[in-house]
């Protein structure tokens, strides 16, 4: 069956871009769980669905709208981001309300993608091109070298920003970097996932991997397995089912999640 | 000798709002410093200005013979009531560790030079006595257990100067006595100075070298036997204030000035 499935290039491409992105949402995951930015990449992620509607709406394609604006979103949440922490939640659910609405109207306004809507928010695995494949992989390789450079003082900054000041981290700048990383990361995981499933590859795992590993570097490298295996599992099982890729993935992250739960219940 | 930290005619004004001025300040390598003064007085700002994360208004600071900024290396920090999250999931252990290397560039990797440095913390976290618990989720950990990690982490560059901002505030009394004590230590064996923001001055009252008493406009330093008596507080503060001693060597404030009265001009 394996061979069969991997003989389409369509299946190639999206075990592909599955990997890349699984590799980047579980260890952006970790860290946005760990920053509590949850609420955060979600609108960053929902951002996205008008960003892919309204370039296609423009004639260009979806991966461009996705970037340019995951990554816009990403600099006006950092604008507000100083601000009061209840001001900073009602700045950014508007964005995702109004983010939600337009990619609605957009779609409405190119009668030919309406089809094509459910993919937008749910997700697909199907017609990823090789260029798409590339450009995934270029950026994800900027993505992990800046996580690999900012590691301990963003681990720092996330976790005790006062201290963290104090002994001369710069803690405004990467918070925004790591906005603009999440953004980015946004941007990769809703072209498998789709806007609203995100949360299966960018917080599933790395909530289960918190429960396993207490100790940082083996819980992100946790979280990039756990994100790895339901990636290349729900894949596998969307070819050969009837139903959608984001069913799979949200069941399976979600398997996985109870199942880490668990097994710290029983260790403790 | 160079001073640790050095204070001439220094002034804050946080918000447009003149918080202190007059402050006159030496702390030797050794003392021990105890900063006293009503709830927004600017006590925590000061330490701000020691860490060069503030400026002042006018006057002149002096830390360990330069300017703020360059010191931050020789300068251990506790911030002011940090509680984690119980849904913290990162061990104790990790904390102190970012008080060691958090502040530098990249990922430590696994090696000579990483094992060497769990030895220090291993180290750091004995000397405060909180080897029993450092293993454990930082987030399940009481708020005075989790204090003691922080201290450990304060010290964790062998500061020359510590700054500490209200350490024994949830501690119960036998830790704030072992804390207390933990600290004069530093300062006798060590040679570290320290600055302590506190509330309740009787538990490091045996261990002071000097204590300031900041009031809103004015500032008043000195031995606790010279600063801490009727005359001197109630010049300072402007309403009558009285000093006992009672017999096993405690001092109460009586009629110590309550926060909002000192803040008529505060909006909420
Ligand atoms: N970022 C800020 N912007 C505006 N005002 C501030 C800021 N930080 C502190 N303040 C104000 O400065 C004053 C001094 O604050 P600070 O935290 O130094 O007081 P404190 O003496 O440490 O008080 P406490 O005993 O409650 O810890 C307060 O009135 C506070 O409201
Ligand atoms: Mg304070």
């Amino acid at each position: 069956m394996l061979s069969e499935m991997f003989s389409f290039p369509f299946m190639v491409n999206a075990y592909r871009a599955g990997t890349i992105v699984a590799v980047l949402a579980g260890a952006v995951g970790y860290l946005m769980v760990l920053r509590q930015q949850s609420f955060v990449g979600h609108t960053l992620s929902a951002v996205g669905f008008p960003g892919a509607a309204g370039a296609l709406l423009l004639g260009l394609t979806a991966p461009l709208g996705y970037y340019a604006f995951c990554l816009v979103a990403a600099l006006v949440i950092s604008r507000v981001h100083h601000a009061e922490r209840s001001a900073q939640a009602a700045v950014v659910g508007t964005v995702q309300a109004f983010a939600l609405a337009s990619g609605y109207l957009f779609v409405v306004l190119y009668k030919g993608v309406l089809s094509g809507t459910t993919a937008l928010l749910f997700g697909s695995f199907l017609g990823i091109t090789s260029t798409q494949v590339v450009v995934m992989a270029g950026v994800a390789t900027v993505l992990l070298t800046a996580l690999v450079i900012l590691g301990r003082p963003l681990l720092f900054a996330s976790l005790d920003p006062d201290a963290a000041r104090a002994a001369g981290v710069p803690v405004a700048l990467l918070d925004l970097l790591f906005l603009l990383l999440l953004g980015a990361t946004a941007a990769g995981v809703v072209q498998i996932t789709g806007s609203l499933m995100v949360f299966t590859l960018l917080v599933l795992p790395a909530a289960a991997a918190r429960e396993l590993s207490c100790r940082p570097g083996r819980a992100l490298a946790t979280s990039i397995l756990i994100a790895l295996l339901v990636t290349w599992t729900a894949l596998a099982v969307a070819y050969s089912s009837p139903y959608p890729l984001g069913f799979w993935l949200s069941t399976l992250a979600f398997g996985t999640f109870l199942a880490a739960k668990a097994v710290s219940r029983v260790r403790a | 000798m160079t001073a640790a930290l050095e204070l001439r005619a220094g002034a804050l004004a946080v918000g447009g709002r003149l918080l202190w001025s007059e402050l006159e300040l030496t702390v030797e390598p050794g003392e021990f410093l105890a900063v006293l003064g009503p709830n927004g007085v600017g006590k925590s700002s000061l330490l701000n200005v020691v860490l060069g994360l503030r400026q002042l208004q006018r006057g002149e600071v002096t830390v360990l013979g330069g300017a703020p900024r360059d010191a931050v290396d020789r300068v251990g920090y506790l911030p002011q009531r940090r509680n984690f999250d119980p849904s913290v999931r990162i061990r104790g252990l990790d904390i102190v560790r970012l008080g060691v290397d958090g502040h530098r560039w990249g990922v430590p990797f696994p090696g000579r030079a990483s094992r060497e440095t769990w030895r220090w913390v291993r180290e750091l976290v004995d000397d405060v006595g909180a080897s029993a618990y450092a293993d454990r989720p930082i987030g399940q950990l009481s708020g005075g257990e989790q204090q003691r990690l922080l201290i450990a982490q304060a010290l964790a560059r062998r500061p020359e100067l510590l700054l500490l901002d209200e350490p024994l505030d949830s501690l119960d009394l036998p830790n704030q006595a072992a804390v207390a004590q933990l600290v004069s230590k530093l300062c006798t064996e060590r040679g570290v100075a320290v600055v302590m923001v506190a509330h309740d001055v009787n538990p490091i009252l045996p261990y002071l070298d000097k204590v300031t008493y900041l009031a809103p406009g004015g500032a008043a330093c000195g031995t606790p036997q010279d600063v801490i008596t009727s005359e001197t507080l109630t010049g300072l503060f402007g309403v009558s204030i009285e000093v006992l001693r009672a017999s096993d060597g405690r001092l109460v404030v009586v009629g110590q000035p309550e926060a909002p009265a000192l803040h008529g001009d505060r909006h909420h």
